[in-house]
């Protein structure tokens, strides 16, 4: 380690590798459970956990991934989380650049409230609209399908603010020219505002995909069948299968199957992740 | 000539209904799943409609007997208890452990991108797969968190999930977890982009680390601070996934929150009426959050100026 980073003086010094060994406790901590489920979801299904004995088991194996397939049909799940989290993500990207681009290219009337009455879903989120959005659904007659779950989604206040925002930071220059270039308005989207602002446009899509992929509450709500079941909405109901259990290795197993496709794009795009987490999030 | 003359009329009287155009899908979706519902479940709270009581299945007029029914009911008031207990200890716990991490992380040290992972990867786990995997290290005799406590020196009650004392306070812990490392990346790129002189000066005038983290770094990233509890409250209101598999609300409703009530409310009890009047009780609380942050975030503007 070079001198320059460690700090001069006994105290600091001390002071230093203190917080180091602090940082490494808590990290260790955070992780334990996702350390733990993996070990734990390798352990052989004939060696249940016991007191003292919730780590490895003698052997490492992959049976309860198998098995946990065989009980429910997962691969059905992630078929469906797939799709909804696509269909959400297709259409977003959409209708969040067009409104975008509308509110801040073009002045028009009513521009102000328009924004605000979309930005009212910033303000009131569609979680807590789990109710009357059941009566919607039912009414569409879109009960227990993937469109049900994806569809109040397909409008984005948080996605048409960032794109406007992104939108904004574009050089009036720039856009000038274009329009005495003679483009059109898809045109000036394509070529003019679009190309500097793919950032937002992937950062934005980064954390609808993790969202919706983590979502719960209203799958559950308006799904009643495997056809439309997502992961997560499947997990709960298997572990809340009779047979199931304290079959932790099972059950974690099957947890670690629900988690594994963003865990492992996660640990590869990690910066992208938290870059577009920040940015998501940050006005 | 004509044709371009008809064209180039027909493009200026065409532009002025483009804009409108291109946001009428958000428009419409937004107003489909947040305008109308808000509008529905406010008229629907004003009427008495249970669907799984034959009598009451047509919806009839009573005002606000929803609202006082709810608010003359312990289960509720208990319910609006635990709520307020949930949103007010889980928020600022998780922002002060954010910050903490972020404090700690805010280093060049090799390795410290494993720290920073650990802490960030349970904000993109789901929920429901966190809650599975706490509800191993809840469980009494062999659960990890026991065998933890236990090294701490903890001889209380074991079950957590199943106690009424220790329920509500198990999915705060996890929220706490699950959250933390989600308020920690907002501190994390605040500091990155907080001026190093200021710092420099104040090492020149003799400041600890610990002055200069009270007196520089907190006050610097106030806006900061101001962000991440809005998300962190409101958030907080919403986060109810983890109960389903956890608690279900139990023992005796000792960890059942709004949200969770209100799902309760409307599909175990299928009292449409009650659920809308908790829909709107809810809003209330979300608006309330987000009202007071506008106003502490424009008054601090001011104090700059």
């Amino acid at each position: 380690m070079p001198d320059a980073v460690t700090p001069r003086g006994f105290w600091s010094r001390l002071m230093f590798w203190l917080l180091l060994l602090v940082t490494a406790l808590l990290a260790l901590l955070w992780a334990v459970p996702v350390i733990w489920a993996f070990v734990a979801s390798t352990r052989p299904p004939s060696e249940p956990l016991g007191r003292g004995d919730v780590w490895f088991g003698s052997y490492l194996t992959l049976e309860n991934y198998t098995r946990a397939m065989s009980l429910a049909p997962f691969k059905l799940y992630y078929i469906n989380t797939i799709v909804i989290v696509l269909m959400i993500l297709g259409v977003q990207l959409i209708t969040i650049t067009l409104a975008g681009f509308a509110f801040a290219h073009f002045r028009f009337m009513g521009k102000k409230l328009l924004l605000f009455f979309i930005l009212l879903q910033l303000m009131i989120p569609t979680t807590a609209l789990l109710a009357p959005n059941f009566s919607t659904i039912r009414a569409l007659g879109l009960f227990d399908t993937r469109l049900a779950i994806a569809i109040p989604y397909f409008g984005s206040a948080f996605g048409t603010f960032l794109m406007r925002q992104a939108f904004l930071e574009v050089p009036r220059d720039l856009v000038d020219a274009g329009i005495i270039d003679g483009c059109n308005w898809l045109q000036l989207l394509r070529h003019v505002y679009l190309p500097p602002s793919k950032s937002m446009l992937v950062a934005f899509g980064l954390s609808s995909v993790v969202w919706h992929w983590n979502e719960f509450l209203w799958p559950l709500v308006v799904t009643n069948s495997d056809k439309s079941r997502p992961l997560t909405a499947g997990l709960v109901r298997f572990t809340q299968l009779g047979e199931i259990g304290a079959q932790w290795s099972l059950l974690t197993a099957a947890t670690l199957l629900v988690v594994a496709p963003l865990f492992i794009l996660f640990l590869i795009f990690q910066r992208q992740f938290i870059q577009s987490f920040v940015h998501s999030g940050l006005k | 000539m004509a044709p371009t003359i008809v064209t180039t009329r027909k493009r200026k009287r065409r532009e002025p209904i483009l804009p409108y155009l291109l946001i009428l899908p958000t428009f419409i979706f937004v107003a489909m799943f947040t305008a109308w519902p808000t509008l529905l479940a406010l008229y629907q709270s004003f009427f008495r409609q249970r669907l799984n009581i034959a009598r009451f299945r047509e919806p009839t007029f009573i005002g606000l007997g929803n609202y006082t029914a709810l608010f003359s009911d312990d289960r509720f008031l208990l319910v609006l208890k635990n709520t307020l207990i949930y949103v007010v200890v889980t928020a600022p716990i998780s922002i002060i452990l954010g910050f903490l991490f972020a404090v700690l992380i805010n280093r060049t040290i090799k390795g410290i991108g494993l720290a920073r992972l650990a802490f960030f990867q349970p904000t993109i786990l789901p929920m429901v797969s966190a809650a599975t995997i706490w509800m191993f290290f809840f469980t009494p005799d062999y659960g990890l968190w026991n065998t933890f406590l236990q090294y701490l020196g903890y001889n209380g009650p074991q079950n957590w999930t199943g106690n009424p004392d220790l329920a509500l306070i198990a999915i705060m812990i996890v929220a706490i977890w699950k959250n933390a490392g989600y308020y920690m990346i907002f501190y994390l790129a605040g500091m990155q982009s907080l001026p190093t002189d200021v710092y420099e000066a104040a090492v020149l005038d003799g400041a600890n680390a610990w002055q200069m983290m009270w007196y520089i770094t907190l006050p610097l990233l106030r806006r900061t601070t101001l962000f991440v509890s809005t998300i962190a409250f409101i958030g907080a209101f919403q986060l109810v996934d983890h109960i389903f598999v956890l608690t279900k609300g139990g023992p005796s409703r000792a960890s059942t929150v709004l949200l969770y009530y209100l799902w309760q409310m409307r599909f175990e009890n299928q009292d449409v009426g009650k659920a809308a009047a908790l829909t709107i009780i809810l809003i209330i609380f979300l608006l309330l959050f987000t009202v007071t942050n506008f106003a502490l975030s424009e008054r601090k503007e001011d104090a700059y100026a």
